[in-house]
């Protein structure tokens, strides 16, 4: 068995689970990279330039570059979002564009576990728990927050227009989380 | 069973269907559409359970949620049934005004929504409506929210016409083209409750409940929206209030509004021969209806001596006598109204001439309109009043929002369209949309109203108001005119101050009908010119009553707040932990072996772990990653010791104040790198330790090159503790020299496991054993207990929980933050002078020189022995230095308890406690008295009760 066979997700037993409209499913071991830097300096150019994408500068966006995202945070904060098993190899490009810069690279892909909400039902169940305006013409897909869904925080990603959102969620909350999600769906009326 | 009091056609009911429900246990009949209480006047029913404190009888009064009387239990208990909507089996009980909560569990689904909106239009009669197709046409995202099953408000119950057609075909199309445009949702049933700051509103729609007890299984009963909206617009109407005269509760004294509704949206007859009393337009069209409906109107009582001429020949055509500048002045009847007498009033409002009195079974009762200005003043905006109307109306505006139509104080229905097409086109438009108020149809119908000849208290035939306990101020709270004079003559004399001695407004209702009458009341006992002089009292959501299980939601039971677990939880569980609830997490307590109880296991735990090798999962201490060039001086400036000089690979245990050198949180702080240090947090402080590092990072220290990452859920962290402990490392690392000389007690190593998974080794100590801290990506955390399980099984490794550990740490006076401190203790006060740096700054260093930090008499952490050795004193029990402190108060404190256990390794139990220059009496006796009554004695001890020389921990 390798060493991956031992890692064990906070929701491994989450069956994919389709409800009236919506879609519930664990992604697990997303690569995670939180990256603090100071934005608009030369590390940012040199990252945007190892990851292929620039870093947002818009606060709650997103920009991509193949297999990754990168989440605005804050104006200092990224987080890069990446397939499981990306960690090491994203991580080593980024290093290379850090060296004597006042910047922190930290690996916290197995901070939290994500969560993907998809399906034409899916706002509806958000917004049972979640204060944010999530309509098309307040959110979007490439936007993202860091916010509550239910009493939980997480930081929220919309894909696409589905719609399909990644609830990135810390790894002791995971359950409750997946139990509100799925009661939620249980609403017959998400639609319409 | 026929519904005597049915009219043959007309309504707004099915009857094609009819549905049975009781009431009281009475077998009745009505027809879909009817209320509760349309369907019981139907009936022939009239009266309702009695007043609360003097069993007055009383009867339904009004048709919407201003009823005072009608109180009902049907599933949940005081509701009116006026808005009670009827279905097939409701069983309803009246109630006294007051309700018995339902012992069985509510197991119907109520939820919570989100909205966002640019326009919220509240109200959904002829003002809400035009205001809401103006905004709706423009684009923008409109909600629409209205109380009743379906849209028109006022027009439902009377005759209007809109556009040449009848009113109703106009509301059908406005609802019609609303619910064909995108970005629109109507919201019927539901209640706008509350008004909060930034235009958020509190929005209770009721889903399925007037479907019947068995609504489908996964549709919910109720829904609470919380709806932000950009503008908001009010056409909340207005409600018709009482008058104050004697016998002014008696059933069958009603609202005259309510008595055309009930007429004309539910076609029925509530009496037989009406008097009508009013001081204003509206209830003409009452008198009338009845009249063409053919009831005897017997008179139509107006308080003015002159009113509109048109109005009263109108009347006179219909055959009823108007009888101008009177009032009704009492009533009598066995229960129910039997007649009225009526009174010419003078312009003082004293009565004058011969009192007549004629008979009815019905006194419809105008006396006057108020607008529904509780949203308005819930968002701050602030009321005048109005003299010519003789109300509270909404002046300047708070929020972004307006008032319209009615719930303004504009009466013609021409009037509500206009202003309600203008405030939906401003609301769209300031909303950022390109809207226009779309021309008004021309209207048939509730024409401008003359003005009201308002009557706040219509005198009795004799006596004083001191005495006049028959005139009902708020019926619902059985306070009268005697009672107001009461509160006068006792001093008071603001609104505020005289309602909550009278209690008026503070009943079911909150006074939504009695609340403008108490003003007018008020005023004139008071003497004052206008109730402007007295004022309101605060309008407070929410404006009807809700269920705590609306208020709920889906946050019961399992959902009721987070439950956090570690990655290794699952052993736990499976393996029969105990668990504690730990601020949000579930921590294992302690697993009993079969016929275990708390104390046998914590005593085998702490065995092992002193006597073998003992493990725990300690993945929720938090963790954070504190980064950059100048994280160690960061650090020095945070904890009390030095970490800048810390050498790379080892750990430091600090202690971190607040400013005012009280101690707030500790931990053990590893140096990874140079510029890398892993700090770790007590469990609870996780949060609060990184939100303070980022406030002095953020606001004090923004020159300082330091990033702080939460990384409390990357790791899953595993302690093994004990004498063997090493051994078991070993085995589980094996290219690891774990040697004493290679591996020192407080350094930290990277190693690689026997099954290939990496792990940061921390060679720390919460125990006094020797004990290493196993730390891996959290992912890891289950399969690394269970090879340390694994390794350590020829040892006899036992797992062990929080209370274990608590012991453990006791017995070497290891304090833990929050349960030996509380806020209010120094690093000095727990005897950890060696941690305050002398030659450096850190937060709360200033403090340690105030006076009352400084002086020598407060409370040291010491150790406690009780005398007898199996005596387990209770956590938080009071220490007096003597004996004989008992004989009287005041009995002088000198500390207590903060931790108390039994100790394997001593063979007893011992306690820390906090006690009044507790160093000074190392050997001395204190006295800790007992609630039952014992004074239990013991010996103050130094608080390192087991190895103080750290032999064991660092061997």
């Amino acid at each position: 068995m390798t060493v991956d066979g031992l890692r064990r997700s906070p929701l491994g037993d989450l069956p994919e689970t389709l409800g009236h409209g919506v879609r519930l499913r664990e992604i697990p071991f997303l690569t995670q990279l939180n990256l603090r830097l100071a934005p608009g300096g030369g590390a940012a150019a040199r990252v945007a330039e190892v990851l292929g994408a620039a870093l947002p500068t818009e606060p709650n966006t997103v920009t991509d570059s193949g297999d990754l995202r990168l989440l605005w945070l804050g104006p200092d904060e990224w987080l890069i979002v990446g397939p499981d098993g990306a960690a090491p190899d994203t991580e080593g490009r980024i290093r290379t564009a850090l060296p004597g810069e006042h910047a922190c690279l930290v690996d916290v892909s197995a901070n939290r576990t994500t969560l993907e909400l998809s399906g034409p039902g899916a706002r509806t169940v958000l917004e049972k728990g979640c204060a944010l305006d999530l309509h098309p013409r307040a959110f979007t897909p490439g936007r993202c927050a860091q916010t509550l869904v239910s009493k939980v925080n997480v930081v929220l990603d919309q894909l696409d227009a589905e719609p399909r959102y990644r609830l990135l969620v810390r790894g002791s909350f995971a359950r409750y989380l997946a139990d509100w999600l799925l009661d939620a769906m249980s609403d017959t009326a998400l639609i319409g | 069973m026929t519904q005597p009091h049915r009219l043959a056609d007309g309504g707004r009911l099915d009857r094609s269907t009819p549905v049975r429900f009781t009431f009281d246990g009475t077998e009745y009949t009505g027809y879909p559409g009817d209320t509760l209480a349309s369907a019981l006047l139907a009936n022939g029913v009239i009266e309702v359970a009695p007043s609360l404190y003097r069993r007055r009888p009383r009867g339904i009064a009004t048709a919407g949620v201003d009823e005072p009387h009608a109180l009902v239990q049907v599933a949940e208990p005081m509701l009116a049934a006026t808005t009670v909507e009827l279905h097939d089996g409701l069983s309803a009980t009246s109630l006294p005004g007051l309700g018995r909560l339902d012992q069985a569990s509510d197991e119907a689904v109520h939820d919570k929504m989100y909205g966002h909106a640019d326009v919220v239009v509240i109200g959904g009669g002829p003002a809400g409506l035009a205001a809401a197709l103006a905004a709706a046409r423009s684009g923008a995202r409109t909600v629409l929210v209205d109380d009743q099953p379906e849209l028109g408000g006022a027009l439902l119950s009377g005759h209007e016409e809109i556009g040449g057609r009848p009113a109703l075909e106009w509301v059908e199309a406005v609802r019609a083209e609303l619910s064909d445009t995108a970005e629109v949702r109507i919201l019927t049933r539901s209640t706008a409750i509350g008004y909060h700051d930034q235009n958020y509103l509190l929005i209770a729609e009721r889903r399925t409940g007037h479907l019947g007890p068995q609504p489908l299984p996964a549709a919910g009963r109720g829904r609470l929206w919380h709806v932000r909206a950009r503008q908001v617009v009010l056409a909340t109407g207005a409600h018709e209030h009482p008058m104050v005269f004697a016998g002014n509760d008696r059933p069958g004294v009603m609202s005259a509004a309510a008595v055309r509704s009930y007429l004309n949206r539910y076609a029925v007859l509530p009496g037989r021969r009406a008097v009508v009393l009013t001081t204003n337009d509206h209830a003409y069209g009452t008198a009338l209806d009845l009249a063409a409906a053919g009831v005897e109107v017997a008179a139509l009582v107006d308080t003015r001596p002159q009113p509109p001429v048109a109005l009263a020949e109108a009347a006179r055509r219909a055959g009823i006598e108007v009888l101008a500048g009177s009032a009704v002045v009492g009533t009598s009847g066995d229960t129910r109204i039997a007649s009225a007498r009526i009174a010419e009033l003078a312009p003082d409002d004293t009565l004058r001439g011969p009192v007549r009195e004629l008979g009815c079974d019905l006194l419809a009762v105008s006396g006057g309109w108020s607008p529904a200005v509780h949203l308005w003043s819930q968002s701050r905006g602030s009321l005048r009043f109005d003299e010519a109307l003789a109300a509270f109306v909404p002046a300047q505006a708070a929020q972004q929002v307006r008032a319209v139509g009615a719930a303004r104080g504009t009466y013609d229905l021409a009037g509500c369209l206009r202003e309600g097409s203008a405030a939906g086109a401003e609301a769209a438009t300031l909303a950022g949309f390109e809207a226009a108020a779309p021309p008004v149809p021309p209207s048939v119908g509730d024409p401008r109203p003359a003005l009201p000849r308002p009557v706040w208290l219509v005198p009795a035939e004799e006596g004083e108001p001191a005495t006049w306990r028959d005139h009902f101020v708020d019926s619902q709270r059985d306070a009268t005119v005697a009672d107001v004079h009461r509160a006068i003559r006792a001093g008071m004399r603001s609104i505020e101050h005289i309602k909550r001695y009278t209690t008026i407004g503070t009943a079911h209702d909150q006074g939504k009908a009695a609340g403008p009458t108490a003003i007018g009341v008020i005023s004139r006992l008071l003497g004052a010119s206008s109730p402007a002089e007295v004022g309101t009292t605060t309008f407070r959501g929410p404006y009807t009553p809700v269920s705590f299980a609306l208020l709920a939601g889906r946050e019961r039971g399992g959902l009721f707040d987070p439950v956090r677990t570690t990655s290794i939880h699952p052993w736990h569980a499976e393996h029969g932990a105990v668990f504690e609830n730990v601020g949000q997490w579930k921590r294992p307590r302690y697993y009993p072996r079969p016929g275990e109880d708390m104390d046998a296991a914590v005593l085998r735990e702490c065995r092992a772990a002193r006597g073998a090798v003992a493990a725990m999962d300690v993945s929720t201490l938090g963790k954070i990653d504190v980064i950059g060039a100048d994280a160690g001086a960061f650090l020095d400036r945070v904890y009390t010791n030095g970490f800048a000089g810390l050498a790379v690979g080892s750990a430091r245990y600090g202690i971190m104040c607040r400013p005012d050198g009280m101690v707030f949180d500790d931990g053990v702080t590893v140096r990874l790198a140079d510029d890398h240090y892993y700090l770790t947090t007590t469990t609870g402080n996780a949060a609060a330790v990184l939100d303070w590092l980022e406030e002095w990072l953020q606001t004090e220290w923004p020159e300082l090159r330091v990033h702080c990452t939460s990384v409390t859920e990357q790791w899953a962290t595993v302690a093994v503790v004990g004498p063997e402990s090493r051994a078991v490392l070993a085995d589980l690392a094996p290219d690891l020299d774990v040697s004493k000389e290679a591996f020192p007690f407080m350094t930290a190593r990277q190693a690689t496991l026997s099954n290939g998974i990496p792990a940061r080794i921390c060679r720390i100590s919460f125990s006094g054993e020797l004990a290493y801290e196993i730390n891996v990506p959290s992912w890891y955390g289950l399969a690394v207990w269970e090879a340390v399980l694994a390794a350590g099984e020829g040892h006899g490794i036992t797992p062990y929980g929080t209370e274990t550990m608590h012991v453990l740490r006791a017995e070497k006076g290891y304090p833990i933050v929050g349960q030996d401190t509380d806020g209010t203790v120094t690093p000095q006060d727990l005897g950890m002078e060696w941690i305050v740096a002398k030659h450096k700054q850190f937060i709360g260093k200033r403090s340690f020189r105030r006076a009352d930090t400084a002086r020598a008499d407060r409370r040291r952490l010491v150790g406690l022995l009780p005398l007898d050795r199996a005596e387990l004193l209770p956590e938080g029990a009071q220490l007096i230095a003597d004996e004989t402190a008992l004989t009287g108060p005041p009995v002088r404190m000198i500390g207590h308890v903060t931790s108390s256990y039994r100790s394997a390794a001593l063979g007893r139990t011992f306690a820390l406690a906090l006690v009044e220059r507790g160093r000074d009496r190392i050997g001395e006796k204190v006295y800790a008295p007992l609630p039952d009554g014992r004074l239990v004695a013991a010996t103050v001890t130094e608080p390192v009760l087991l190895d103080p020389k750290g032999a064991r921990r660092d061997g």
